[in-house]
């Protein structure tokens, strides 16, 4: 080819950095293993498992829309938590109308109502969400002290409007009849409400995953993570794209509050606050903006929590903050850092 | 003189000067001014509160670093001074080394928190304190056999400041001498000195780097001060002021437990007392905290009478309920961070944001 | 004399509390090479940034065949024609080179020959097709740089600085596509430092200081003219030589 003679060299990834980019995927299983070792009993270990990968993806769900948003408009959203909890509320609202359907004996229609109530609950937070861009969110572009307060101030009034709706009790919310018990796997008890949200979980990442990687929207957003002024120079509207993000960000924390009510049977006003602070070591772990950090950093925080709450239950939440402490002292930015263009 | 106790830092503003001199005035004869036990409570609430609220606004305002952990900060000075008492009974030594516990304890932590967090990016700082706040919060009221879990601890505080001590026969202008009164004092002594002290604080030329570093890390780093030093260094010390509070609490109510000092809703508080009163000036603390405290002791009554008025019309009471304060207080947060983000006190002072 | 495609009429431009262009006033006609030449720090990159609405005049117009764009957004002067290849480069290194190209192709996927005719232009882009962009060289980058930029017919292609920090091979290859651009009906304008290739593929020149123009004309006669060489950018052309 013509072209060797002006062709430098070609850099290629040196086999330390392969390793560095690498060894955050370790981590889960090296957990898991830890976890295995200290619990010592096998079908404890595999019901804790489990359980913490529901949970971690879970919080993937609620933490992704968070660091998407982050990555993408370098906004931080406080106010995030109110989505998760309207979305449980209007989830429950939905199971309640469907009370039918929910109580009938059939897997499919269980399902259907569950998937229904997560329907509606995406697309109001999703409305909400593009109330919040617009009302909140938009005049405070590029002042992160503002950003903070202001949606430290909205999540205040969504929460206080949550309490005039719904009222000030927690509610009650039970799973539709087939979701309810465990099976026997061995000698191991595994929730089958756990399992559903594993695969729920699942399916949502590799749909992430392919949208950002083989969409055109994807490529979009993730090169507006980088450089989001070569994007408009490029001749795309970066406002729409942060609005249609916020509001996908906004829905997925409304979907994962559906899915939480559910795990946890119990919802309040208060819920999407209190998971936020499992939402920010999350976001934390995984580096600010990253979507496989974000996944990383949930499945550890998942796993860590049960297997804390099981060996040393007050430590749950503590142990949590210490893994938060580890990964920074290790990487100061979080498992994958976001580098950003400018 | 007194343009000396404030270190040179005036309030700028004719009317600012007299509502300061009026909360100034009915503060230091609160007992005489306003009898009664409420307004007493109500009185020590405003003075700790403002130095609760200074101490944050020297994070906030003076340096534009966002904190969730002030409350947590708050916490552990008011229960090194409860579980003291409680290990060694009611004694000034209790309270001594209680609060040097607390305030040590708290300076460590502070310590810790800035530089893990503060050395990547601000932004770290408020979600790592969030996060570390909320653990606390946990472990606290988990560890019931050292803090009384949820119910917090009560316990007496020396006999001095007890109600049924008699300081002298008599009354003066009507009020009775008694270790309330002596209690009320030692809390507005105590908070007027640790004002003046933070007032001094930012005037000093430390005080005006912070606020170069706040303007602008860059071009601060660029001069040749170390950001992250100075930064860690209000961490530091407004947690050691929180802490300081959280002692004054603890002695005034008697009880200490995670409602009165380490719940997020202080937090929110404290929050909206800075930036309504006024970030970036101690006055606005001043303000901040009396108006808050003022409008959640009074303004709550007002507002379940408009309830009860507007009972006929439908959602309307609902959100009138004195139990949903905090909705318009968030309105009012928001519209304040929007149109007057430098509060009551820059209004007051007439400079532009 | 023929409209020219691109006019700026006294425009100044703050950047804070910077007054960074002080009235500039340009001319680019249509066809060629326009090259903008002047010290660092003379006005250069924000005069490009302000056509390309990425900071906005303060005062003055800039039209763009015959309509005022002054005001406009960023994507709507892009989606009339004009392209940007900025000083840094701006590519996405997340993304792949397909990516990149994919991306800046904003009416469809990118046509064929015109991948093949960038292909001839910049061998490179074809070897790494599928590498992400962050793993090419300086110089891969710059291309992909130019590439994205004219991956569809633009009319006007603002270019900044591409042949900084290169190596002379490179250097020529860069020369080359604009020359062979030039060819294809597209109008640049080029801000250069190096003013041997200025003077190769520039048809005009406008030299800036302080954030004015100070001289405009042809650049054969500024290139024939060693005092006024002199003159107008004696610091910058012994630095750069």
């Amino acid at each position: 080819m013509s072209g060797t003679a002006i062709r430098p060299k070609f850099e290629r990834p040196s086999l330390s950095e392969i390793a560095r980019e690498r060894a955050p995927l370790a981590l889960v299983p090296v957990l898991a293993l830890a976890g295995f070792v200290s619990i010592g009993s096998f079908p404890t270990w595999v019901t804790l498992t489990v359980a913490g990968l529901a949970m971690g993806m879970m919080i993937f769900i609620m933490a992704s829309g968070l660091t998407l948003v982050f990555g993408l408009m370098d906004v931080i959203n406080f106010g995030h938590g109110a989505f998760v909890t309207v979305g449980a509320f209007v989830g429950f609202t939905v199971l309640g109308l469907l009370a039918g359907w929910t109580s009938d004996p059939s897997v499919l229609i269980n399902l259907a109502a569950v998937f229904l109530a997560i329907l509606a609950a995406m697309g109001i937070t999703g409305l909400l969400g593009y109330a919040f861009e617009r009302v909140i969110v938009m005049p405070v572009y590029g002042s992160h002290l503002k950003q903070i307060l202001v949606t430290m101030g909205g999540l205040i009034v969504a929460q206080q409007l949550i309490h005039v709706i719904w009222g000030p009790d927690a509610i009650h919310i039970s799973r539709p009849e087939t979701l309810q018990g465990s099976y026997i796997v061995g000698t191991a008890l595994v929730e089958k409400y756990r399992l559903l949200a594993v695969v729920i979980g699942l399916v949502l990442f590799a749909a992430m995953t392919y949208i950002l990687n083989r969409t055109k929207i994807g490529l979009l957003v993730r090169a507006g993570v980088e450089n989001g002024e070569m994007v408009e120079a490029l001749g795309y509207r970066i406002g729409r794209l942060f609005l249609g993000v916020f509001m996908a960000g906004s829905a997925l924390a409304g979907l994962g509050g559906v899915m939480w009510g559910l795990y946890q049977q119990t919802i309040t006003a208060h819920m999407g606050s209190e998971i936020m602070v499992l939402v920010f070591i999350v976001v934390i772990i995984g580096g600010l903006g990253s979507v496989g950090g974000c996944f990383i950093g949930a499945m550890l925080v998942g796993l860590l929590s049960n297997y804390a709450a099981f060996l040393f239950p007050k430590l749950a939440l503590v142990s949590t903050i210490a893994l938060m402490m580890i990964v920074l002292m290790w990487r100061p930015q979080g498992l994958y850092p976001v580098v950003k263009a400018k | 003189m007194i343009t000396r106790l404030l270190s040179g830092d005036r309030p700028g503003s004719p009317i600012l000067a007299i509502v300061l001199l009026a909360i100034f005035l009915c503060l230091a004869f609160a007992p005489f001014l306003f009898p009664g036990t409420r307004s007493l409570e109500t009185a020590a609430r405003i003075c700790i509160f403002i130095v609760l609220v200074a101490s944050y606004d020297l994070l906030l305002g003076y340096t534009g670093i966002v904190s969730f952990a002030h409350t947590m900060f708050f916490g552990i000075g008011a229960y090194g001074v409860a579980i003291a008492i409680s290990a060694w009974g009611p004694s000034f030594t209790s309270i001594l080394v209680g609060g040097a516990a607390g305030v040590a304890l708290t300076m460590v932590l502070a310590l810790l928190i800035g530089l893990f967090s503060l050395r990547v990016r601000a932004i770290f700082f408020a979600m790592v304190t969030l996060a570390v706040a909320s653990a606390f919060a946990v472990l606290v009221s988990q560890m019931s056999w050292l803090t009384g879990g949820e119910d917090g601890l009560n316990y007496a505080i020396p006999g001095v400041f007890k109600p049924a001590t008699k300081l002298m026969d008599g009354r003066l202008f009507g009020v009775r001498l008694d270790g309330k009164l002596l209690l009320y004092y030692f809390v507005f002594v105590s908070s007027l000195v640790l004002f003046l002290v933070m007032l001094r604080m930012v005037n000093s030329p430390f005080g005006r780097v912070l606020q170069a570093v706040r303007e602008n890390a860059f071009r601060a780093e660029a001069i040749g001060y170390r950001v992250v030093v100075y930064r860690t260094a209000a961490t530091v010390l407004s947690a050691s002021m929180a802490a300081l509070a959280g002692v004054l609490i603890a002695v005034w109510l008697r009880y200490t437990g995670p409602a009165t000092t380490l719940s997020f809703e202080i937090m929110i508080d404290i929050l909206l007392m800075v930036v309504i009163g006024g970030m970036g000036t101690m006055y606005g603390a001043v303000i901040g905290a009396t108006l808050f405290i003022l409008a959640q002791t009074y303004l709550q009554n007002l507002m379940g009478a408009a309830s009860d008025a507007t009972s006929a019309i439908p959602l309307l009471p609902d959100l009138l309920d004195p139990g949903r304060w905090l909705l318009w207080l968030g309105v009012l947060f928001i519209l304040s961070v929007y149109f007057f983000p430098t509060g009551i006190v820059g209004r007051l002072r007439g400079r532009a944001a | 004399m023929p409209e020219p495609l691109l006019t700026l009429d006294g425009v100044h431009t703050h950047i804070d509390q910077y007054h960074i262009l002080q009235g500039v006033t340009l001319e680019v006609p249509a066809g060629g090479v326009s090259v903008l030449l002047g010290r660092n720090g003379a006005g250069k990159t924000t005069t490009l940034r302000t056509i390309m609405g990425l900071w906005h005049a303060s005062s003055g117009t800039i039209r763009f065949d015959g309509r005022d764009i002054t005001a406009l957004a960023t994507p709507d002067i892009a989606r009339l024609g004009i392209a940007y290849v900025p000083e840094n480069m701006g590519i996405f290194s997340d993304l792949t080179v397909r990516e990149n190209l994919v991306l800046a192709a904003t009416s469809g996927p990118p046509a064929s020959d015109r991948l093949d005719w960038l292909f001839g232009l910049f061998p490179p882009l074809k070897t790494f097709w599928d590498s992400a962009a962050g793993t090419l060289s300086g110089g891969q980058k710059q291309m992909l740089s130019i590439a994205r930029a004219i991956i569809e017919p633009r009319r006007l292609v603002l270019v900044d600085e591409p042949t900084k920090g290169l190596a002379p091979a490179i250097i020529v290859s860069v020369r080359k596509a604009l020359q062979e651009l030039k060819e294809t009906d597209t109008t640049i304008l080029l801000v250069e430092q190096n003013f041997q290739l200025a003077s190769r593929v520039g048809d005009t020149v406008s030299v800036m200081d302080d954030g004015r123009i100070v001289h405009s004309g042809a650049m054969a006669e500024l290139a024939g003219d060693r005092d006024m060489q002199e003159r107008l950018m004696g610091l910058s052309l012994e630095a750069h030589q």
